[in-house]
Order: structure tokens, then sequence, then C-alpha cells
């Protein structure tokens, strides 16, 4: 079991490539950053996630443009850079393939998932498949556990995996498809996800539904049944207190096919949960 | 029997949007809480029995009385949203599908507590949640709810969304301040405690954020309406989540103090053709209950008393097919990878567990070293700088003292006697022989 956890140390990476993309508009973001908080150093997780934006990694440089904004040393930065998992100090692929190996994925099925994601890809965990496509990484509990076994695709959830459907999950990426997270927008680059962590936009945050199933198992049960939470006093929620006339005109207007329906277009095999 | 109050706007069609939002009487506790004066909103809050759901359950309300009003330095509210304890899963869909349920808590408790700026500092392996978070953060600065004077009453407040980059650690309240410093998280000494010394020094307020999402109904409804949810001393309405061999895994969100066996039987049960092993009350470092455990009431004082806790309420149900060794070793892994390593007996004593685990699923182990882990537990909890310490002892120990035999039958065997096919989601008919 353990072997899911190592990492490919042992190969050298270049301190630096010489390469860097890091411009000017980079610095000025982050600044524009650092000036988001009372105390610009504040801004450096998010600088970092920029840094991996524009390098597709943390670079030297990368470190180095950090340091100066904030009037740091390299090794200050360094020395954060290192003690978080998302900082990566060798080249991730355009789809950063996550696999949750954490007790409860592992056992429904995350750790049959990542033997056959890593036969399928050839490469072991934290390595990147040879087109520069892929990296596949196990990860810790990614909080979707009712949504087990769980893979991430560029930090989008994939629910529900099978071996099947994860390895249609990864050729579909490598092939340059369109592939769409259940419970989030179509799926972008890896650096394209990093510039939203920093804290730029990509005004995606409409695509996708509400939740899926098992977010919503307990309302749609409570609503078959008519169950609510007492009604509010004092002339208190409105929403409550409709909701004990009529559940179904408080709820507002619902899409009948909303939660879940881009999840059959990843994993048809949604039988073996009883809906 | 499900009392939905946080999710009940989860099912209609774009949620997420501020005017689907104001729809539902979005807003309308702001406005309220806004003609109050900051002290009674506490005592609102105070009043109503809100503890935190996080996992501590220490009182809401009082938490805010502690910042020093006295304290010239600006005070700061930071929403801890590192949702990342194995099996928790609430936090998550509540900012995917209304995250306006938490902005709007967000500003009525920095007024509260008169704070100058609110972080809201999320996981960030969750993408599309922080779409979401960072679009309803922007529509309520639009709408004039975040700014300069927030309508009209000379309230000043900005609120960030804070990305984090892949540390459980950053969970623990410190750690998170330290990592929103803009350094390593590793958790601080207590005192001083963040409402005295937190983000910069300053005096700063630390909540869940289902706790700060519960705020605009308490006020909308008032504390008694809160209240007469709940138990005696666990009051209001949560969100259980309910994860693993479980026939509809999702978020039931009820009255505290249900049973497990009430929760299973809303979920369909545990999943055909098995029976329960064993489960987590609030996460993996909640010691493990069992069958036995059914009918404890989940409330902070009724999981206590059954020798665990309530934690975050992630009810991860494992079945007969489920081997502990296994599932204990895996947890093990995952607290030495996250341990920060600042104080010995966390960083040393997970690695060592680690060892001996390993040791004990190839069936190479010994009796003895069931007494080593057991020692080490002892070395760990209480000795360390940070719960995580503590946490890593509870499947150990609690595994230790449900299901020895299993232990035994690793030596016995020579090796683990359970299929891991078996136990999958995709398990086929034959795999469970």
């Amino acid at each position: 079991m353990a072997e899911n956890h190592a990492t490919a140390t042992d190969k050298p990476v270049p301190y630096s490539t010489g390469d860097s993309n890091i411009t000017e508009t980079t610095i000025a973001e982050m600044r524009e950053l650092a000036a988001r908080y009372p105390v610009g150093r504040s801004a450096l997780l998010p600088m970092l996630h920029l840094v991996q934006s524009v390098e597709g990694r943390v670079t030297p440089e990368g470190i180095e443009a950090c340091a100066e904004v904030l009037g740091l040393t390299g090794a200050e930065v360094s020395a954060v850079a290192t003690f978080y998992t998302m900082y990566k100090r060798r080249p991730v692929g355009d789809y950063h393939v996550g696999v949750c190996t954490n007790t409860l994925c592992a056992v429904m099925g995350g750790d049959l998932i990542f033997e056959r994601l890593k036969e399928h890809l050839e490469v072991g965990n934290d390595e990147t498949t040879e087109d520069g496509k892929i990296t596949l990484e196990h990860l810790e509990c990614n909080a979707a556990c009712d949504y087990a076994p769980v893979m991430m695709v560029n930090w989008e959830f994939f629910d529900d995996m099978t071996p099947q459907s994860a390895t249609q999950l990864v050729d579909d990426l490598r092939a340059g498809a369109e592939v769409k997270s259940p419970r989030g927008a179509t799926i972008c680059t890896w650096r394209e996800a990093e510039r939203v962590l920093a804290g730029f936009p990509d005004g995606r945050a409409d695509e996708g539904p509400t939740g899926g199933k098992a977010s919503l198992a307990g309302l749609r049960l409570a609503r078959e049944r008519n169950w609510t939470a007492p009604n509010g006093s004092g002339g208190g929620n409105g929403r409550v207190a409709e909701t004990t006339v009529s559940p179904e005109a408080a709820a507002g207007p619902r899409p009948s096919d909303q939660p879940g329906k881009e999840s059959q277009a990843v994993n048809g095999d949604d039988s073996r949960k009883e809906d | 029997m499900l009392t939905p109050v946080l999710s009940d706007n989860w099912d209609q069609i774009n949620a997420w949007q501020l005017s689907a939002y104001q729809r539902t009487g979005g807003y309308d506790a702001l406005r309220k809480a806004l003609t109050m004066q900051p002290a009674d909103v506490v005592a609102a809050v105070k009043d109503s029995g809100l503890r935190g759901r996080g996992g501590a359950g220490f009182p809401t309300g009082m938490k805010w009385s502690f910042i020093p009003q006295d304290n010239p330095k600006p005070k700061y509210l930071v929403v801890n949203a590192d949702e990342s304890e194995p099996g928790t899963c609430k936090d998550i869909p509540l900012m995917m599908a209304s995250p306006h349920t938490l902005v709007e808590g967000v500003i009525i408790a920095s007024y509260a507590i008169r704070a100058s700026a609110a972080f809201i500092y999320v996981r960030g392996e969750v993408l599309h949640v922080i779409r979401r978070l960072q679009q309803a953060v922007q529509e309520a600065k639009d709408a004039g709810y975040i700014g300069t004077n927030i309508l009209g009453t000379g309230y000043d407040l900005d609120v960030v969304v804070h990305a984090g980059a892949g540390a459980y650690i950053c969970g623990e309240e410190t750690a998170l301040l330290d990592s929103l410093e803009g350094r390593r998280g590793q958790p601080r000494l207590r005192p001083p405690f963040p409402a005295v010394a937190g983000l910069y020094g300053c005096p700063t307020v630390i909540n869940n954020v289902e706790s700060i999402a519960s705020v605009p109904v308490i006020l909308k409804n008032g504390a008694d309406w809160f209240s007469s949810m709940g138990t005696e001393k666990s009051k209001g309405m949560t969100l259980y989540s309910l994860s693993g061999h479980v026939t509809r895994p999702g978020q039931y969100e009820a009255p505290l103090g249900i049973t497990l066996r009430q929760l299973l039987e809303l979920a369909g049960g545990v999943r055909a053709g098995h029976e329960l092993k064993f489960w987590t009350p609030g996460g993996s470092s909640t010691p493990l209950l069992t069958a036995e455990h059914l009918d404890v009431p989940l409330d902070y004082e009724g999981v206590g008393g059954a020798g665990s806790m309530l934690g975050t309420k992630a009810l991860q149900i494992f079945d007969e097919t489920t081997c502990v060794v296994r599932s204990v070793l895996r947890w093990t892994e995952f607290y030495k990878h996250e341990s920060c390593g600042k104080c010995t007996p966390c960083r040393e004593g997970t690695w060592w567990l680690v060892q001996i685990l390993e040791r004990l699923e190839k069936g190479q182990g010994t009796e003895e070293d069931l007494v080593k882990m057991l020692d080490l537990s002892e070395n760990i909890m209480g000795r360390s700088f940070c719960a995580l310490g503590d946490g890593a002892t509870a499947p150990i120990t609690s595994s230790i003292q449900h299901f020895k035999d299993e232990y035994l039958a690793h030596f016995t065997h020579g090796g683990c006697p359970f299929d891991p096919m078996a136990s999958t989601v995709f398990a086929t008919a034959g795999a469970s022989a």
C-alpha cells in the first residue's frame, strides 16, 4: 500500500532551464495580488499559484520574482513553496489527474483505479506522460466522499469512478476531446486553473449544476415526504413559511434533469447506486 | 425528520447566483442585522446555542464575544473553508450550491465583531467552488453588500477569497493563520488565542463555513427558532454527510441528536446484502464506532459519551468487506504525510506507526506490535502541538479496542485475509467470496 505514497524523487530536475516566461505583466499582477491584503506577504500563496500558471511549475525565476515583490529572500519563498503539495517542482502536464486513495475512496475502488491508471499511462505517482499531457498523482481526501471513488482533473470533480470510466477519461483528455466535470465546468488546462486559484476569475462560475445527486439526496427525500424545518417566528424566514404551504411553490424553478445530468456522459455506469 | 435549511435552496436553478439567492429572501438577514447594534447580533447568536460546526463544537457567539473591542488594532474574520478531514464533505457542496449563504453570514459576523476585513480561506483543490465564491463576493460587492458604507450604514468591509495550496494542517486554525500570512502552515502556541492575537497579531475570529452559513437564518428567524431544533446542549440543524457502503450516500440536514440508525434508514441502509462493520462519527480523527453504537444521539454530548467525538458529522460507513487494518494503515499514512513536522511526537510518532502498520498488514507483525502502537499513541496523544497528532491516534486505539481479533487474523493468515475487490463499488458478485 505504501508505494502509493512514493514520489519520483530520484529523477533529477534542472534548477533552472533558463527559459522563464515571467514578464513585467506577471510582476504587475503579483503586485496587484499583494495589494489585496492588509499585509502584502499574505499574497504569497496566490502568487505561487500565479507562477505555476505562467511557468507550468514553480521555477527559480518565479521564486525570485515573488521574493522581489514582497521584499523576502529566495530562501524564505522556497521554504513556503516546498511546504505545500500543490506547488510542483517538476513540470506538470496539461491535465493534472488525481485519484483519491485516502481510506474511504481506496476501499471503494480508488486503489484499483490508481493501479489501473499507472499501468494505462505507464507512469508512477507524481509523474507525467511522455507526451506532456497528463500528470498522475494520488490524492488525500478531496471532500467529496459521498461520491467515492473520486478523481480530480485540474481540481475539478469526477464522481463515482470505475477503472473503465477512469481510463476513458484520461484517453479523452489525451485525445483533446472536450471533457466536462459532472459538478463543474469544461476542463481547462492546469495552467489556466492555477490562474483562477491565484485569484483571477475566468468567468466560468455559471457552468455546471448546483450539485450532484449525493449533495441533494437529503433535500430530495425531504421534498418527497414534505419534511421542513419549523416555521420561522416573528415574520422571519419567508422561505420556510412558504414551504409549509407548498413545498413545490417555495422551492422555485427546478430543472428536473439537472443534478448528475452531465455525469452520465462521463460515467454511464451509474446504476450501482440506487436513485 | 429532515430539516433542510442550509440546503433548502440547493435544488433551485442557478442557486449560486445573487438573483436566485435574493428570490428566496437572501440578504434580508443582513438588512435586519445592520439595524441592530453589533453587540445585539453577538447576543442573538449566543442565545441560539450555535456551536462550531468544524469539529470542536465551541459556542460561536461566545467566540465572537472574546474579541476585545477596546483593542485599537483592526479586527478580522477568517472563515475556515479548508475542508479536508477525511470523510468530511459538507462545506464544499454548500459553497458550490449557495455561496451567498456563506457570504451573507460573513458580512453579518464581520459586522458583529466590527471587523474591517474578512478572508475566506478555501482549500485550493476545489477549482469550481473557488470560481463560485469569487463570483459571489463580486456580486455582493456590486450590490453594495461589501465595500464602503454598506447599505448606507457607514460600515466598511472588504472580503477576500483566498485559495490554499494543499495542506491538511491548514484546517487547524492557527496553522491557517500562518498560511494566510504567507508562511508555512504550522500551528502556533496558545495562548495567546486568536481572539486576542490572531491574523497579523490582531484580534481574529476563525469559524467554520457551516457555522457562519448558519448565522443569516438565525438572525432572520430568531435564536428561539434555532434552538427549538436539536437537543438540550446541541442546538439547531446541521449537515450530516453519509459516505461509503451506504445505498444513497449524500448530505442529510437534520436536527442535532438524530441517530445513525435513523440516518441509515433515510439513506436506504447499508448497501444491499451487506452489514455495518464500523463507522466514523465525524471524520477519521474521531474514534471508530461499531453497530452497537447505532442508537447513539449524534450530538456533541451523545457521541462524546460513546467514547468518540461528533467532529464534522462525517459518517463514513464501512461494511464487513472492509479490512480494518488496511483502513487504519491508510489513515495513518495520511497523518504522516500531513504532519507539519513542527513537533516531535507527531512527526516521529506517525512515521513509526506507519512502519509498524505496514508490517502488520503484511502479516509480519506480532502481538507485541499492538502494545507498541498503543504505547506510541499514548506518547502522541496530548503531547503534540495541535490536534493533528491526537487525531492520528484515534483510528489506532479505537481499532485495537474493537477489532483486535482482526489484527491477530493477519498474523495467523500470513497477510490480509480480505479481497480488496469485494469492498469496491464495482465489485462483481464473485468477488465477495
